[in-house]
């Protein structure tokens, strides 16, 4: 029981650290709150949802820009829309690079959407790592048979 | 007597010309001149005029010069002559004074005897005759005797013929020619006297030596003034070349110093000796000279002389001697010398000046070319996508199979353009130097590996593609990958070509820095203290074709190709080697070729690359460098991948390989086996076997855009459970019950649609959702719905006009404008008045702008993404009354 309430600790202290950090912001809190008994997995799902969607959104960014012919229009729709699905989950630092991002692609300006692709590689990847240390953590109360504490 | 006229006549005119010819010659000899032997007199005094003043200084200095000596005789000579014409003329003179005497006297006898005679006869009749006064006044002033007494002679005789009459007159004329004879007597008496007086005189004056001598001295002196403050140097040399006389001589030199000696013996330093060598060349070859000789003595320092020597003659004509004269000409040659390289500079400017016009020139017709080529291909690059968008669309919609073919052929005719221009573009790119080179973290093993993988899914031969990766290589490095891909890929896409069978292999490994330093050309890369370089080679051999040793030089030329042949049998641009070598040139490496012909060809790069610190690549080692969407996740076989060195591609089926040709490569490929169905990892793409590999991004690009991800059979298949929910349950919709307000969700992004739909189970309420506007079109054709969340932004149809074509729909009772706008729906007959369904706009973008664009279109409300609960809550409690 009080590996459960240290790890329950744990959980809550990491939790916390990512909204402070920024990596989340209170849509993520809005998924949390969507899960429910009928519902265990919800927001494993839609995270993994936007793990997959985000690692073809990125693939696509990075062939596109790749081309020869930079069409920006479709950068721009990739981008919005791993803009739509990161602020659907409360990625915020993605969303935020999200955001330069397409005002890059609205000038054109190849350079700064390759620096804005790596920027948002990175932080998809940081909240990716960090998220699956929280899941991780989930898993690891939930096997010792205690709850996920509901964060306010 | 008209003989005598005439001959009297000659005399007188060449005697009236004397003393004018007298003074013409000059007035040296003040000697009255009898008009004999005049021209000859005359044109010496001409001709010996100008060497006069030489006279006395040869006869000192030259006594034995030839030239000398003659002139001397000459003058001497010709004094002589003169003297001797003189003495002749004047004997002649006296000689026909006497005559003239003697006559008179024997006339005189004559009369007195005739008077004897004819005393009477002759008395006192004698006229004064005025003509012999006037001949006398003549004879004062001319000393023209003879012919004068013939005259008077003639006349008398004349006289004699008229007047014999009388005694008387004859008596009277023998007095009167008794007082004229003795006025004549008196008269000769004068003129001997004269004549006397005039052979004194002349005597006085027959030394001309003095006379000449002083003329000389004057000269001398003229010349001594003018010599002395000449910069001239003067002096004769004999045989020996000693000197025997030099006027104007170095100050500090004494005469003795000089005198009898030779100028290597007075002399010594630079150019003595060729002086002297000057001066015995004119001595032996006996023809004057000029020569300019700078000379470098101790004595007067570093002067250049102008040399004029000329060869002295003895009378038998052997050179005895030279004659020289020096000047010093140190300031002029100086001068000249600045001028002349001033002038020099100046050409050279000149020359330095067109030659830059010619090359600004030619940069500018370049730089023009070059602009225009860039524009064109841009240009061209628009319209020519428009034309391959349009062609893949159409290969996409149904057609026979001729006008697929056909397709194909426009397909792949314009995609070779595409490649050309865009070719063009980078080279004109790198030439103009715009190109600049990125410094990412990548890994090479990823690169080698994907662009195989890439090369593989476009084969349509059978290969063997294999990459090589020594364990040295470090597992990530910096430089610009898409360079690099640009360059391996154009190598290996080139071996492709060229191979019919066998195998491509890509090695790579770390050599040693083949040229230290100097090859860092990596613009990007500050040099950064902890990292180091390494170098890296790769080899792209094939079992090919080969390329003939002929070929190779121009191999990297642009639009070159092996040969003619070459380019018909296997076209391409021939600018893709000509880009490979000045990319990897810009990145500081080699690039190079091996070939041998019908065996194969090896292309091998070298490039430098720094090799970031280890602990940089722990967090953010990212699969997607490459747009490697097949790189796994799994940590363990990612480990693998990472240090994984070998790598193999084949071929995969012929059907995969014709297949590929027509409609589109994506139908052949396998998806990726994406599932949800590991507990313990998060729903990461898992790459389940290695025909994955053939994957690639290109076409994963073009899925994506065709085959949304919630229609792809594949995806749903293997998503039995959780992604049925998000189907597009059309066909179901018509089913449900009527109880509860319908609402429809127009949303094309998954995690959207899932968030969504979560919270809409949340609120209780059962959704539908389609991915864009034209499916929305469809299911609100379908069956009526109380409230539609609508995303503006969604391929094929966004929503704003989505929003439009259903207000029109709702305004007028049917799809016309739908059809218009491309949406094929059947008008349905028509039911009770339309309901205007409450259509709310999500929009990521929480801009007024677009919120007045959603208003403009008939959206009622909107709301912004994310959409939270609550927001969707008060939506709902808003727009659906009976909730």
């Amino acid at each position: 029981m009080a590996a459960v309430s240290q790890l329950q600790r744990q959980f809550i202290e990491y939790t916390t650290s990512l909204y402070n950090e920024g990596y989340l912001d209170d849509q993520f809190t809005q998924l949390q709150k969507l899960q429910d008994e009928s519902n265990p997995e919800f927001v494993v799902e839609v995270v993994s949802l936007f793990f997959e969607d985000s690692e073809k959104l990125l693939n696509n960014l990075a062939t596109a820009l790749q081309q020869k012919i930079v069409d920006y229009k479709q950068v721009d729709s990739h981008v919005h829309q791993f803009k739509g699905s990161s602020s659907s989950i409360g990625a915020q630092r993605v969303t935020n690079v999200c955001v330069h991002f397409r005002n890059y692609c609205e000038e054109k300006n190849l350079d700064g959407c390759l620096r804005c692709l790596q920027q948002v590689k990175h932080e998809y990847i940081l909240v990716r790592n960090k998220l699956e240390a929280l899941f991780r953590l989930e898993q690891q109360i939930l096997q010792a048979g205690g709850s996920i504490p509901m964060m306010e | 007597m008209e003989d005598d006229n005439a001959e009297d006549m000659e005399v007188e005119i060449l005697s009236s010309m004397w003393p004018e010819d007298i003074d013409a010659a000059g007035k040296k000899f003040n000697v009255e001149k009898p008009g004999v032997g005049q021209d000859l007199l005359e044109n010496l005094t001409f001709n010996e005029e100008p060497s006069i003043v030489d006279f006395k200084r040869l006869l000192e200095l030259t006594n034995y010069s030839e030239k000398g000596s003659s002139q001397l005789s000459y003058l001497v000579k010709n004094w002589e002559w003169k003297q001797e014409n003189a003495v002749r003329l004047l004997r002649e003179e006296l000689e026909n004074l006497r005559k003239q005497q003697h006559g008179f006297e024997l006339k005189k006898l004559k009369i007195l005897e005739e008077h004897r005679f004819e005393d009477d006869n002759y008395g006192g009749d004698k006229r004064p005759i005025s003509i012999l006064d006037e001949v006398y006044e003549i004879f004062q002033d001319v000393p023209k005797r003879r012919s004068d007494v013939i005259v008077q002679d003639e006349r008398l005789e004349i006289e004699d013929e008229y007047d014999i009459n009388t005694v008387k007159y004859w008596k009277q004329r023998a007095l009167h020619l008794e007082t004229l004879l003795n006025t004549s007597v008196q008269r000769e008496q004068i003129l001997l006297e004269k004549l006397e007086e005039s052979i004194e005189k002349l005597e006085k004056q027959s030394s001309p030596v003095e006379e000449l001598s002083q003329i000389l001295k004057r000269a001398d002196n003229f010349l001594h003034f003018v010599l002395q403050n000449a910069p001239v140097v003067i002096g004769h040399q004999d045989k020996e070349l000693r000197y025997r006389f030099i006027y104007n001589h170095f100050p500090s030199l004494r005469e003795e110093d000089i005198i009898g000696k030779t100028d290597v013996e007075i002399f010594k330093g630079g150019g003595v000796k060729e002086s002297q060598d000057f001066k015995r060349e004119v001595l032996e070859k006996g023809i004057p000279g000029k020569r300019e000789i700078t000379f470098e003595t101790e004595l007067f320092g570093a002067k250049t002389f102008l040399i004029y020597v000329e060869p002295v003659f003895s009378k038998a004509g052997e050179t005895i001697g030279v004659n020289y004269m020096g000047m010093e000409i140190t300031d002029q040659v100086r001068r000249r010398e600045k001028m002349a390289k001033l002038r020099e500079e100046i050409a050279v400017q000149k020359a330095r000046e067109t030659e830059l016009n010619k090359t600004i020139h030619i940069t500018e017709e370049t730089m023009r070319a070059k602009q225009m080529l860039a524009t064109m291909s841009h240009e061209i690059r628009s319209p020519l996508s428009g034309i391959i968008s349009m062609a893949e669309i159409l290969s996409t919609t149904k057609l026979d199979k001729d006008q697929k073919q056909l397709l194909s052929v426009m397909l792949s005719s314009s995609d070779l353009v595409l490649q050309l221009i865009n070719d063009i573009l980078d080279f004109s790119k790198v030439e103009s130097g715009v190109m600049k080179l990125e410094a990412t973290k990548f890994r090479p093993r990823e690169v080698i590996k994907h662009v195989l993988q890439t090369a593989a899914a476009s084969l349509k031969k059978m290969l063997v593609l294999e990459g090589h990766v020594a364990s040295d290589v470090p597992i990530e490095v910096i430089g610009d990958v898409l360079r690099i891909r640009q360059i391996l890929t154009n190598l290996i896409s080139n071996a492709v070509k060229f191979t019919h069978e066998g195998k491509i292999k890509i090695n790579l490994y770390v050599i040693a820095e083949p040229c230290p330093k100097d090859q860092k050309k990596h613009e990007n890369n500050e040099p950064q203290s902890h990292e180091t370089v390494v170098w890296i080679r790769c080899d792209v051999q094939d079992t090919g074709i080969g390329i003939p040793e002929t070929a190779l030089p121009s191999l990297f030329k642009k639009y070159m190709q092996a040969g003619a042949d070459t380019a018909r049998k296997y076209g391409g641009t021939g600018l893709g080697l000509a880009i490979c070598k000045q990319l990897v040139e810009l990145m500081g490496g080699r690039l190079t070729v091996a070939s041998k012909v019908d065996h194969g060809s090896t292309f091998t790069y070298v490039l430098p690359h720094k090799v970031p610190l280890a602990c940089d690549s722990s967090d953010e080692t990212d699969e997607f460098h490459d747009g490697d969407d097949n790189a796994s996740m799994e940590e363990e076989e990612e480990e693998d991948d990472v240090n994984c060195g070998f790598f193999q591609f084949k071929t995969r089926t012929l059907g995969s390989l014709f297949g590929s040709n027509g409609s589109g490569p994506t139908h052949e490929l396998t998806r990726n086996e994406v599932g949800f169905d590991k507990p313990d990892r998060f729903g990461v793409p898992v790459e389940t076997s290695s025909k994955c590999n053939l994957e690639n991004s290109n076409t994963d690009r073009m899925s994506l855009d065709q085959d949304r991800p919630f229609h792809d059979p594949c995806i749903q298949k293997n998503r039995p459970s959780k992604t049925n929910m998000m189907r597009v349950e059309s066909t179901t919709t018509a089913s449900k019950s009527s109880v509860r307000p319908k609402i429809l969700l127009v949303e094309d992004h998954v995690v959207n649609v899932m968030v969504a739909k979560r919270m809409m189970r949340q609120l209780n309420q059962d959704m539908d959702v389609v991915n864009n506007g034209v499916e929305a079109l469809r299911a609100v054709h379908r069956c009526d719905y109380s409230l539609i969340l609508m995303d503006v932004c969604m391929p094929v149809m966004d929503g704003l006009q989505a929003t439009r074509l259903i207000r029109s729909y709702e305004k007028y009772g049917n799809w016309d404008e739908a059809r218009l706008a491309g949406v094929d729906l059947h008008d349905q007959i028509s039911k009770e008045p339309r309901k205007r369904i409450p259509i709310i706009a999500m929009t990521a973008n929480a801009m007024s702008e677009s919120a007045e664009e959603c208003f403009a279109n008939g959206m009622d409300s909107f709301i912004t993404k994310p959409v939270t609960l609550q927001n969707l809550k008060q939506c709902l409690e808003q727009y659906l009354p009976s909730l």
